[in-house]
């Protein structure tokens, strides 16, 4: 499934800078999805469409619905309206792990996985369409073994290339945080997904780690994978994005490269804020409490979905 | 200049600045089961009124040093003084009693309660102290002040850290001990939680805290360690580590040069 990179990005070069732009090749497309708790519309987008085989970010304050939406695209939350497809099929009212065996994998900004099983029994876990978890087939190994056996050498192949084979018998609770954002990772890949979707890799993550998972992330895209991050890491963000949607309060407020998106204006008053490329002993402390004051505001006004 | 106490003589020279330290470990050896450690053998001091940094690579011990200082984690061998009276392995709530204030990571509100009553949870062992402490707290936070009838678990991230930090200042620690104040917020309201952090510090209150946002935290801090597998690295001014080509390759990496 190897695709060409220069080609996929090529093609989001005649894509206008505008919210909701049409994309050439869309591997997510989606209308009019609305998601409101009690009086608060948490996300209402008219139109978004994701690129195939590039990397796409997905931004904007706390609060501004970037989570739900991820929700409501991968069937864990379920919209009061919209229709959003992937390849070309319909997902409305299609299970969580319907949509995963369908290819569209994603993982969570506090990280799920089983701390009482170790770091390899997690990674099997990932694989889908074992054979050994049908009722009549459980009780007969030589039915599944052979495949159990394929699913560990994958496994391990991925926490080698995570660096996480040192920690293969380890329980994944004794993992650091940042550890366990790399299992989560791989765990994803292990159903090989077409699109890879993950909320805020970076969190958690040192700077040192957040190098090599930058890596990780671009070689995602290089094996023609797509991948739709969401990220508060503006570093990370303009070092690897191909293409930048912006979020705030519940609406695609702004779309483009990543160079064009933060030199928006609106961007960096919604989000960025004036300094954030300024040391902090040189920021005027009045102004950042009133952007913060209004981005709590704005947040307050969402009460956190639990 | 920074310096790299691993040898007995570094860890010395280090540790000859630490007379007259509000809090003090030597030579932390501890971890979470019997014969795993993960600290091995750390050094720590913060002089009063002092902020004080500890970055370092995941899994490199810095949250388990913070618990280790608060009792949550079996020291087995090294010390912690608290304004020069030993302290190891006292339990986390005769620690908040003699001057600690603790803020975890994460699930650091109760989310039933309103901020009020969490403020109340802060002080429940001197509940005295509430009235004076909570308009102490809240004009650092004017904002809890406002919303104090609001339900913890209906706020945002950005107004729940208020609340846990707001909390562990209501029994007047002499040091705070914050572990990842910043992570899961936009870049405005880590900022705001930086900016906050140096008032706290400035209304003196001796602060010591756990970050991964390195370049934001080292341009914050009076001083700062870096933590290696569970022992000390490197320590200096913030910004003599955020400088220092060592610290950039190992730690900050590329995208911490921009740190200056």
């Amino acid at each position: 499934m190897a695709a060409d990179v220069s080609a996929a990005r090529a093609a989001l070069a005649g894509v206008p800078n505008e919210p909701g732009a049409p994309k050439p090749d869309p591997i997510v497309k989606g209308d009019n999805i609305v998601r409101t708790f009690g009086g608060l519309k948490a996300v209402d987008v008219e139109h978004i469409e994701i690129q195939r085989g590039v990397i796409t970010a997905l931004i904007g304050p706390n609060g501004a619905g970037k989570t739900t939406l991820f929700n409501l695209l991968t069937g864990f939350d379920e919209p009061d309206e919209g229709d959003w497809a992937f390849n070309g099929k319909k997902l409305s009212n299609v299970p969580a792990y319907k949509v995963a065996r369908l290819g569209m994998v994603r993982t969570f900004q506090l990280t799920k996985v089983l701390s009482k099983l170790t770091v390899i029994e997690n990674m099997r876990l990932g694989a889908t369409g074992q054979r050994g978890e049908k009722f009549w087939s459980a009780a007969f190994k030589s039915l599944w073994s052979a495949q159990e056996d394929a699913n560990t050498v994958r496994a391990d192949d991925l926490l080698e290339r995570f660096k996480l084979d040192a920690k293969r018998e380890d329980f994944a609770g004794s993992l650091s945080g940042g550890q366990r954002k790399l299992l989560e990772m791989a765990r994803a890949l292990m159903v090989d997904p077409e699109l890879i979707m993950l909320d805020e890799p970076m969190a958690g993550v040192n700077p040192a780690l957040k190098q090599s998972l930058l890596e990780h992330v671009k070689s995602l895209r290089d094996e023609g994978r797509s991948v739709l991050f969401v990220e508060h890491d503006m570093d990370m963000v303009r070092d690897i994005s191909d293409w930048v949607i912006v979020m705030a309060q519940g609406q695609i407020v702004a779309e483009g490269t990543p160079q064009a998106v933060m030199a928006d204006q609106r961007v960096i008053d919604a989000y960025l804020g004036a300094h954030h490329d300024t040391d902090i002993s040189e920021i005027d402390v009045s102004e950042l409490e009133a952007e913060a004051e209004a981005e709590l505001d704005a947040e307050a006004a969402e009460e956190t979905h639990p | 200049m920074t310096e790299t106490p691993t040898t007995t003589a570094e860890r010395e020279k280090h540790l000859a600045n630490a007379d007259g330290a509000v809090l003090r470990a030597d030579n932390l050896i501890a971890g979470y089961l019997p014969g795993v450690n993960i600290l091995n053998g750390a050094d720590l001091y913060c002089q009063p009124g002092e902020l004080v940094a500890i970055i370092g690579p995941n899994g490199a011990g810095k949250s388990t040093l913070l618990k280790a200082l608060f009792g949550l984690v079996k020291i087995h061998t090294g010390t912690v003084t608290l304004k020069g009276g030993d302290i190891t392995n006292q339990r986390a709530d005769q620690l908040v009693t003699k001057g600690i204030g603790f803020v975890p990571q994460n699930n650091n509100v109760f989310p039933s309660l309103t901020i009020e009553e969490n403020l109340e949870m802060g002080c429940y062992q001197e509940p005295k102290k509430f009235t004076e402490r909570f308009d102490f707290v809240t004009d650092l936070f004017p904002r809890l002040g406002e919303r104090r009838k609001q339900r913890a678990g209906q706020l945002s991230g950005g107004e729940r850290q208020m609340v846990a930090m707001g909390r562990a200042l209501m029994m007047d620690p002499a040091v705070l001990l914050l572990d990842e104040p910043s992570a899961g917020l936009s870049p405005v309201l880590q900022d705001e939680v930086f900016v906050q952090t140096r008032n706290i510090n400035k209304a003196g209150v001796s602060v010591i805290m756990v970050e991964q946002n390195a370049r934001r935290c080292l341009q914050i801090c009076d001083r700062g360690y870096v933590l290696d597998h569970g022992t000390n690295a490197y320590s200096g001014t913030g910004k003599s580590l955020s400088n220092d080509p060592k610290v950039i390759e190992l730690y900050l990496g590329t995208l911490g040069q921009s740190a200056d």
